[in-house]
């Protein structure tokens, strides 16, 4: 049993509440929890909006709050509260307890106090000193939004800023103690032109995390002038054709089709709901054997990594499938509690409000053998997607994604631009289509969706060949 | 705290921060859900959320904004500072002001009061929902995204000229996806969501056979040839390609260059004369009503399509000052402020003697596609271009026989689809996102995998 004195009669960060966390700990485990977890969440965020040649918005927002979790069993109780007192944590856990019916009172408690506090923060204390300012910022995203002003046909030039800094206490019953302070700094800009009934846009998002400096070496010329050329090349383009053909997909975001198509499946939280097709295919071919794909928390700055997940793991490497065969699931700790999977470092959550589930961080298909023309080279009458826009993934694993940017391949060439394409599939099909990889693997930041909110993550590929998909059109 | 505690702590802030004009926006709220899985409790969430949002204005009238969830007196003053400091880099190019209508009176609609059922009861009434909905086909197997949830919640708007308005309400909401399959055919899903001021309202019975005769029909799909058809647009469908081309009648975005429409464009016919659209944030069937925007202007009905033509435009204070208008109730609480539609009425208006009167979906004979749901919008919807490309769930009609749809997409482009129309049912449905007949369209582009 652990001591119940405590120091502090709230929560407060940059100090230690090891005292306090236990008592709540305790608490929840004498009145019966099999298992206590306690996620609490300093915030401090700011973004930036420049529209034309005027900064239009600057939004500055701070909070405190922490989410609360028991299991009993296989089940869980999940409780957030802004209330970071001792009897507010307290209340939350009375609260989580009643939920699950747990009448039972604990008497033989294993709780052993929490271990000695693993600190991930330490050399991240100046970040939030470090980023830029809003004066910097405001100027810099002016000189992106000057850098678009490059034609009158341009008629809507945006850049946006937005900084997310996070501080976090992670603490549970199984001795877990840790603190960390994570950064994500994204920087997009988004263009329209317009000549009489043509219109077209174009955009692009950056993205890092950890790297306080980031934003200040983003080399806004090259994006605006990227934007640009997209906006400009699609916007007389026809629409395309719809039909059934062979495509290649470009890298960095069309590695958005694999996270959303395949990934997804790939987490635990799919195989408790069964709606992935893969879930009793460990160990079998479910892609063609030119495809390897890997999610880690791990590469350096990436928008998608981290130093613990959001129940205090460490991420690791987990290759997803090894040249075809699926390898391993995506779990979190309710994932190895009701699937058996081993957790990998995938526990995440957007912010105390929502309870952690297993989620992809930096995920990719790894480079192949072949150049971008050889891919191009092998098709006669096909669609190559330059850059892809949003998609979404319906109950039954079927998918959809826009194409932003595509040009039609005639005879192994890419011939004019075309608009209105949007890529349909169902990943068990499409997986084994993956006939060609590329060896130019490129990553790119996005936001992802899911049950426990929106998280920073990193899709990527290289080039790759889609043997036969269903492209719709007009 | 309460409103008037948070309005007192604000006054005295700004005071000894020497703030002389500011105002804010409150939420409090308490919500409980519950989801289950075949029987099991699968996850039971409780929150408690408080935040506020902060406005000030500096000297030279340009305004700052904070958010925040810490309601301490530290935490509101830090607000306070850090709205004050954003003020410098406040809009220069517009001006935003106190909505000249934040003191008018304000409709707060009548509903008895809900008091929290409690985690319990949301439980076993959709673990029942749910064993209901697994029992009424043998090829249901599972309802993989299902909740039960009640909020109970406070709003409130206050600002330093002494508007100061709020509500308090609940709502509960229950959605049931259900997955079915039969061997040797795909899976197949589909579902139904309701909602009501507490669980008590909520008609759960019509959500399981809604969730399941929707699933269950879908099971005997086919493919469809890839081609143009003539399409009915269920109430819900037509309803969702509407909010997603709202961009037409909202000032915001038409000052932002993102609408098809300009600041000339009131009075253009932009649909068939015989479409009538409103925007009715306080029609008696909305459940998410609110009697007041983020700016405290009151909701109130407003016409934007009268007999085809473009009659207003949704405003916040600062978009209807450059139109030289009066704020409309829709616009939110930020840095750049919003302004975004409530809830949609879709009528015949009386112009409407050029509809193909024959056509009604329960008795055409002929071949058409019947889009049930629209699905993926943020993704397939170009506002700015006018332009959707949309996978659905439907049916393909012939001779009055129906066959579920295996996988397809609709495209089109939203000017066309408004100006072919070619009947507007006579019947209205409600839906979660407002009301709307059944709307024909004289022919739009279908892609499937043949």
């Amino acid at each position: 049993m652990v001591s119940a004195s405590i120091k502090s009669t709230e929560i407060r960060f940059g100090e230690c509440n090891k005292k306090l966390l236990e008592e709540v700990i305790f608490y929840g485990i004498s009145l019966g929890a099999d298992f206590v977890e306690l996620f609490i969440e300093n915030s401090d965020n700011s973004s930036v909006l420049a529209e034309e040649d005027f900064i239009t918005s600057v939004s500055p927002s701070f909070g405190k709050g922490a989410g609360i979790r028991i299991f009993k069993d296989k089940r869980d109780g999940f409780v957030s509260t802004n209330d970071l007192s001792k009897h507010g944590l307290m209340r939350s856990i009375s609260q989580a307890i009643e939920m699950l019916d747990i009448s039972k009172k604990n008497n033989n408690s294993n709780f052993n106090g929490l271990d000695k506090l693993k600190d991930y923060s330490k050399s991240k204390i100046d970040w939030l000193n470090e980023v830029p300012t809003i004066n910097e910022v405001s100027e810099k995203l002016l000189l992106s939004t000057k850098a678009l002003k490059k034609d009158k046909k341009v008629v809507v030039r945006k850049g946006s800023y937005a900084r997310n800094w996070q501080e976090v206490i992670i603490a549970s019953s199984d001795g877990t103690y840790a603190t960390d302070i994570r950064l994500h700094q994204t920087v997009g800009l988004n263009i329209i032109a317009n000549d009489a009934q043509y219109r077209s846009n174009g955009s692009r998002r950056f993205g890092s995390h950890g790297i306080p400096n980031e934003f200040r070496l983003w080399d806004h010329e090259k994006a605006a002038n990227e934007v640009y050329e997209t906006s400009m090349n699609m916007l007389y383009a026809d629409y395309v054709q719809a039909g059934q053909m062979p495509v290649v997909l470009a890298n960095k975001f069309g590695g958005v089709i694999f996270h959303e198509a395949c990934g997804h499946l790939l987490e635990t939280t799919q195989i408790e709901r069964g709606t992935t097709p893969f879930s009793d295919k460990l160990n079998e071919k479910i892609a063609h054997e030119s495809v390897t794909a890997i999610d880690e928390g791990l590469s350096e700055g990436s928008f998608g990594s981290l130093s613990i997940d959001d129940e205090g793991m460490e991420p690791e490497k987990s290759i997803l499938i090894k040249d075809g065969i699926l390898k391993k699931f995506l779990s979190d700790r309710a994932g190895e509690l009701r699937t058996g999977h081993k957790r990998t470092g995938s526990g995440r959550r957007q912010n105390y409000s929502f309870a952690a589930a297993s989620r992809m961080r930096n995920t990719y298909i790894a480079k192949g053998e072949f150049s971008k023309e050889e891919l191009i080279n092998s098709i006669s009458d096909g669609l190559y997607c330059k850059s892809m826009g949003g998609g979404s993934v319906g109950a039954t694993g079927q998918f959809n994604f826009a194409v932003e940017e595509g040009y039609l391949i005639k005879n192994g060439k890419l011939t004019k631009p075309v608009k209105g394409a949007t890529l349909i599939g169902d990943a068990k099909e499409v997986m084994p289509k993956i006939s060609m990889c590329g060896n130019d693997l490129e990553l790119a930041p996005g936001f992802c969706g899911s049950v426990s909110g929106s998280v920073n993550v990193t899709v990527g590929q290289p080039h790759i060949k889609v043997d036969s998909i269903t492209v719709g059109g007009r | 705290m309460n409103a008037t505690e948070i309005t007192t702590q604000i006054t005295t802030a700004a005071n000894i921060l020497n703030i002389d004009k500011w105002d804010y926006g409150a939420s409090f709220s308490n919500d409980y859900s519950v989801q289950v899985d075949r029987g099991a409790a699968k996850q039971l969430k409780a929150s408690q959320k408080q935040v506020i949002t902060l406005r000030v204005w500096n000297k030279e009238n340009l305004v700052g904004i904070t958010t925040t969830s810490d309601l301490s007196k530290t935490g509101i003053k830090k607000a306070l500072k850090q709205a004050n400091i954003a003020s410098e880099f406040g809009n220069k190019n517009e001006f935003t002001d106190f909505s000249p209508l934040a003191k008018d009176p304000i409709q707060v609609k009548e509903v008895d009061k809900k008091n929290p059922l409690g985690i319990k009861k949301l439980l076993k009434i959709l673990r029942e929902a749910e064993s209901k909905l697994i029992e009424s086909h043998d090829a249901i197997k599972s309802i993989p995204y299902n909740g039960l949830s009640e909020s109970f919640y406070e709003r409130i708007y206050a600002n330093s000229d002494g508007a100061f308005r709020n509500y308090r309400k609940s709502q509960a909401a229950i959605y049931l996806y259900a997955r079915a399959e039969e061997k040797d055919k795909k899976p197949r899903s589909s579902g139904s969501v309701k909602l009501g001021y507490g669980v008590e309202d909520i008609d759960i019975d019509s959500c399981i056979k809604e969730a399941a005769n929707k699933t269950i029909a879908h099971l005997d799909y086919s493919s469809i040839k890839t081609g143009k058809y003539l399409v009915c647009l269920s109430p819900e469908a037509f309803l969702t390609l509407m909010n997603a081309f709202s961009s037409i009648f909202n000032a915001r975005s038409i000052i932002d260059g993102v609408s098809l429409s300009d600041k000339n464009s009131i009075g253009d016919l932009i649909s068939i004369p015989a479409l009538n659209i409103y925007d009715d944030g306080l029609n008696e069937k909305n459940i998410s009503s609110a009697p007041f925007d983020g700016e405290g202007t009151p909701t109130k009905k407003l016409s934007l399509i009268n007999k085809g033509k473009l009659e207003n435009l949704i405003h916040s204070e600062s978009t209807a000052k450059i139109f030289n208008t009066i704020p409309t109730g829709h616009a939110g609480l930020g840095s750049k402020v919003s302004v975004s539609p409530d809830w949609l009425v879709i009528e015949k208006s009386n112009e409407c003697s050029d509809l193909n009167m024959a056509l009604e979906h329960k008795n055409y004979q002929g071949n058409f596609v019947y889009i049930e749901e629209l699905n993926a919008i943020h993704a397939g919807v170009r506002a700015s271009q006018g332009s959707f490309s949309l996978p659905f769930e439907g049916w393909l009609y012939n001779n009055g026989k129906k066959r579920s749809i295996e996988s397809a997409t609709v495209a089109g482009d939203i000017k066309y689809l408004l100006k072919n129309i070619i009947n507007i049912e006579n019947e209205e449905e409600l839906t979660t996102s407002g009301i709307s007949p059944h709307i024909w369209i004289n022919e739009l582009s279908i892609t499937g995998d043949e």
